[in-house]
């Protein structure tokens, strides 16, 4: 690790002042990520700004029937808020999917939908990688690419995003609110993380110095009958090789509302609006299911050591539905 | 030390009790001292700079940044290290030769043997100035064609050299040909990959020159063999170096050799002149410490139409480093597990530019069973018969390969005591045939089998007036509860309390233990601390004669003879002594070997379950049933049984090291990234054992640290086989195999 200045922030106005006027600084909330980072020496921020003072820990009820999550709120505590239990089940099974208790007793929000990718050689400062080093190449393409995508990758680039979190609140159609010096502005979950095309160290559509204050969910009442389902290398503690969020509503066996997104398949939390757009007001049956699959991952591209993550992620997809659709008849 | 235990709180012998071990408190409570743990005044910290190349020169190094940081006392490379003596000549007359984990003579050289290779050490006054440092060092390398890619070599490898204690081949009658000839066969090949142990305490070396004298805090498995090789490598008398470890974090053989961790600590003390402590980063402990070899393995079989065997052929091919390492006796098992008409086994070898391989728990036998047992399981299957049953059809009179008698042998026994407890009668044998919801549900055995030794060791027993026993020997407590076995049978042996009995251990100025390794160390000192004890029962006769004080307590006898304390010793650690303690220990292990085949063995239950949707593997039961001889302490022989059960879970559904065949680079050295189990990978385990001594054995006990990993990678694998018709052939078992 390298030596760095570390700043704690009283408000969020400081906070985004600060970050403005440092041109190598990182905001600081849970540590899980950017400290192990930092130990490795793949992040070397001159400047640490602590931001776990600011007033961003609060879960509230929107008007409307949505809800309100302060960036700062710890992992646990969001698995474990009465509201997000009941109303958006995917989202406490997501998180409490992810890490360990010790972690998610640490790591916030705006820092879980900031981590970066589990990549072997993004991990390797001896390695190439286009997203820690631009233009070294990717030494995953012809490597170690088990935990690599299948969806949206390059020539450049083909790491995912590790978050749990992220695939459930993909699902959800969750809004991020983010404020720097110019102001607050609001964009879509689904269009915080970027596709690495040829620059993968682009990795958000967040400018250096904005800050995520709050993730807002709307009101969703298919959210009710919703599952997180992860699919990884041992029981616990392993990010996911393939995860499917889901919430579907089944009525007189006919799919009325239904939202999907994927996880460990791509650099952002895959939205699959493809599946969704077969699956809406189709038969609730096994061939649906697997026609919506497929069209999903119809794009997808592998390396010889992800290329079962295309038919897991099938198969993943068909049997989260098809337990949804046991479970929301039993409701 | 724990006296609540009913265990103790009774007359009688203690041998055999589940007694607490006495090292618990001290460990529960943090008073236990690690070898990262000693603050010594002034003491420095260090941190090294690993190659990125596995083979070539170095043509530049910069430090001037690395300088700069504040608090760095030095950065040593091969342009300022102080000289180091080369590494020892292997000699079977003495043992300690072989400590040597590499030949390399570290930071004395430009030359790169692999990727990892520590290239340079900063010393500062902080741990993280001195990592911070260490980040800054830059090196430019010639680089050298080298090869690393195991899968592509494994072509060139050669036959293994045989040696005293490991045979290369062994064969019976002409298996070849039985093979061709037999009613029901099967030709398999199977492939295992690198492994790395993983101990919870990583590496960690506290060094402390006092001018010529050095003291070492080493987390070490071998005390002796670390004294005697930092003696010769900084050319100082062995009587100087001082090495000092009772407590180790775990080794599992990754603590077996000297690796360039607890040299360069010295290394950098001398150069400093500072105490120097070098605490490995969990990568810095897969870039110098070696793992276990990958292997390929070829199992061939040949059987009646019942099942009998008429031919055995298991080959294996496993790698070693150009700069050490060494062979893995993968087919050791093969040669004596059933009764083959014919047998044959070959191991070869490929030489690799990479970190030398080095033991890790049941080095062969380990990933052996995993093959021979799913090979004995699909023969089970084409001949339709029960896998316990094919067992029970081909168990051996005698050792099958040279028709030598079994010291012990009641696998039998383990296999009725285990299907018994486990249930297998239950069973359907069809694959498939068992869910439970929508889970299938699979059920598998197999043997277990570990060799058993025994080294010479030094050990003094002392009876005070008072009434207490002091027992003293340089071993070191990793975890087995050595102190309180070795307690326990002092207690009997002398027949005091096991309260009255004290042990001194973890240090070099004790008599010589020999380190933790092949499963050897509580029976070998066993064997020298029983015939002290009858050393000392005899002077204390010859006092009471003396004195007419026969028939009382030890303590009385004393007090009658006015002697405050006796003492007696067995081995001697003078040069002579040592090498006449060594011949000994080589003549009676040849005639041990012409006479006996002394092992441990056991039979594995498992039952798996797996997703049918996404082949995701979970064990959900286990037993495990083993002949071990005499149980000397039931509770901490069941931990070492259950923890090489859960180290073979790993083996078998997830642990795989990843050396990138385009460079030889470690890419996963990290808990993150190499996935042990965790706890929720981990069902009940149930251990039992048949608790019979084995007659050519101290007090009749059999090693217990590497048998329970044996045959647990070949029981799931025969379990997932049962419960999805799908037979894997290469480890570790992912669920992408069987999707």
């Amino acid at each position: 690790m390298r030596s760095f200045t570390y700043l704690s922030a009283p408000d969020v106005e400081t906070a985004v002042r600060t970050i403005a006027t440092e041109p190598n600084a990182k905001f600081l909330g849970g540590g899980t990520n950017l400290v192990d980072l930092m130990r490795e020496d793949i992040e070397q921020p001159d400047v640490v700004v602590d931001i776990t003072r600011l007033p961003l820990t609060g879960i509230e009820d929107l008007p409307g029937g949505g809800l309100r999550i302060g960036a700062l709120v710890r992992n646990s505590r969001l698995a474990a808020h009465a509201s997000v239990r009941t109303r958006y089940p995917v989202l406490a099974q997501a998180v409490l999917n992810g890490a360990s208790a010790q972690l998610r007793n640490m790591a916030t929000v705006g820092g879980n939908l900031l981590q970066r990718t589990r990549c072997l050689y993004f991990y390797d400062g001896a390695a190439a990688c286009n997203k820690r080093a631009p233009g070294s190449g990717c030494a995953a393409i012809d490597g170690f690419a088990r935990n690599a995508g299948v969806l949206g990758v390059s020539d450049h680039c083909i790491a995912t995003h590790p978050s749990d979190m992220a695939v459930a609140l993909a699902a959800l159609d969750a809004v991020v609110e983010v404020e720097s010096t110019r102001g607050v502005r609001r964009l879509p979950l689904t269009e915080l993380h970027l596709l690495p095309g040829s620059t993968p160290q682009v990795e958000t559509a967040l400018a250096a110095d904005e800050l995520i204050t709050a993730v807002e969910l709307p009101a969703l009442p298919v959210a009710a009958n919703s599952r997180y389902r992860k699919v990884r290398d041992r029981a616990s503690y392993a990010f996911a090789l393939v995860s499917v969020a889901a919430a579907m509503e089944v009525e007189d066996g006919v799919v009325t509302d239904v939202r999907v997104a994927l996880g460990g398949v791509s650099a952002k939390p895959w939205r699959a609006h493809e599946a969704e757009r077969i699956l809406l007001g189709a038969p609730a049956t096994e061939e649906s299911f697997l026609r919506a699959a497929a069209a999903e991952l119809a794009p997808a591209a592998a390396r010889p050591d992800n290329t079962f993550k295309i038919e897991l992620a099938q198969r993943t997809i068909v049997a989260t539905l098809r337990r949804l659709r046991t479970d929301g008849s039993a409701a | 030390m724990t006296t609540t235990l009913p265990a103790t709180e009774t007359a009688g012998p203690v041998v055999g009790r589940p007694i607490d071990r006495v090292d618990g408190t001290a460990k529960t409570t943090g008073a236990a001292r690690f070898s990262a743990e000693y603050p010594l005044p002034d003491l420095a910290h260090a941190a090294l700079v690993h190659s990125t190349i596995s083979r070539g020169r170095i043509t530049a190094i910069g430090t001037e940044a690395a300088a700069a940081v504040p608090g760095v006392v030095a950065v040593l490379t091969h342009l300022n290290a102080p000289p180091l003596k080369p590494a020892p000549k292997v000699s079977p007359l003495d043992l300690s030769t072989l400590a040597s984990g590499t030949s390399v003579d570290y930071l004395n050289t430009d030359e790169v043997h692999w990727d990892g290779q520590p290239v340079a050490v900063v010393v500062a006054d902080t741990l993280d100035a001195a990592r911070e440092a260490a980040g800054l060092v830059t090196v430019t390398y010639e680089t050298r064609p080298s090869t690393v890619d195991f899968a592509a070599e494994e072509k060139n490898a050669k036959p293994q050299k045989s040696t005293l204690i490991m045979s290369g081949a062994a064969k019976k009658g002409d298996a070849e040909a039985a093979l061709a000839a037999a009613p029901v066969s099967l030709d398999l090949r199977f492939t295992t990959p690198t492994h790395h142990h993983n101990a919870i305490e990583p590496h960690a070396t506290t060094a402390a020159w006092d001018g010529d004298r050095l003291t070492v805090h080493d987390g070490t498995q071998s005390i002796d063999w670390v004294r005697t090789h930092l003696a010769l490598r900084f050319g100082v008398p062995a009587a100087n170096v001082r090495v000092i470890a009772p407590f180790v974090g775990g080794g599992f053989g990754g603590k077996g050799m000297v690796w360039p961790g607890t040299i360069l600590a010295a290394l950098a003390a001398r150069a400093t002149g500072r105490p120097v402590r070098l605490m490995l980063t969990r990568e810095g402990v897969y870039r110098t410490v070696g793992g276990r070899t990958p292997s390929t393995q070829r199992v061939a079989l040949g059987a009646g139409t019942d099942g009998r065997l008429t031919a055995l052929i298991h080959t294996s091919v496993t790698r070693t480093g150009r700069v050490g390492g060494g062979p893995e006796q993968v087919t050791s098992q093969s040669k004596h597990l059933y009764a083959a008409e014919n047998i044959l086994v070959r191991q070869n070898l490929v030489e690799l530019d990479l970190i030398p391989n080095t033991s890790m728990r049941a080095p062969g036998e380990s990933i052996g069973t995993y093959a021979l047992e799913a090979s004995i399981d699909e023969l089970a299957y084409r001949v339709g018969v029960d896998p316990i049953e094919l067992r029970m059809r081909n168990e051996p009179a005698v050792n099958p390969i040279d028709g030598k008698k079994f010291a012990h042998r009641m696998l039998r026994e383990a296999y009725a005591q285990g299907a018994e407890r486990f249930g297998w009668a239950d069973r359907t044998p069809e694959p498939g045939s068992m869910r439970d919801g929508r889970w299938l549900v699979g059920m598998g055995v197999a043997s277990a089998y570990h060799p058993s030794w025994q080294f010479t060791a030094s050990v003094t027993v002392r009876l005070s007036v008072d009434g207490t026993v002091l027992v003293r020997c340089g071993f070191q407590e990793m975890g087995m509860g050595g102190a309180t076995a070795q307690a326990q049978i002092a207690a009997d042996a002398l027949g005091v309390p096991f309260e009255a009995v004290r042990v001194e251990y973890g240090d070099s100025t004790l008599p010589v233990s020999p380190g933790a390794g092949g499963s050897m160390q509580t029976a070998s000192i066993a064997n020298s601390l029983l015939a002290a004890c009858e050393k000392l029962k005899r002077e204390l006769a010859a006092l009471a004669k003396r004195s007419g004080s026969a028939g009382l307590s030890p303590a009385a006898i004393l007090a009658e003879a006015g002697v405050p304390s006796v003492e007696a010793a067995v081995g001697s650690d003078t040069r002579f002594g040592r090498k006449a303690g060594q011949l000994k220990f080589m003549a009676k292990f040849v005639r041990d070997q012409r006479r006996w085949m002394k092992a441990a063995c056991g039979a594995q239950f498992c039952e798996v379950r797996v997703d049918p949707d996404t082949g995701e593997v979970r064990v959900s039961r286990w037993v495990g049933v083993f002949d071990v001889g005499r149980v000397i302490n039931a509770k901490t022989a069941s931990s070492q049984l259950r923890g090489g059960i859960v180290m073979g879970i790993g083996m078998a559904l997830a642990e795989e090291t990843l050396v990138d065949p385009r460079t030889g680079r470690i890419m996963n050295p990290s808990l993150a990234e190499y996935h042990v189990p965790v706890h929720a990978d981990i069902p009940p385990i149930g251990v039992g054992y048949l608790d019979d001594p084995d007659p050519t054995m101290p007090l009749g006990l059999i090693g217990v640290g590497e048998v329970g990993i044996t045959g647990v990678a070949g029981a799931i694998a025969n379990a997932v086989h049962h419960a999805t018709g799908k037979r894997i052939y290469d480890l570790p078992i992912t669920l992408d195999k069987l999707l």
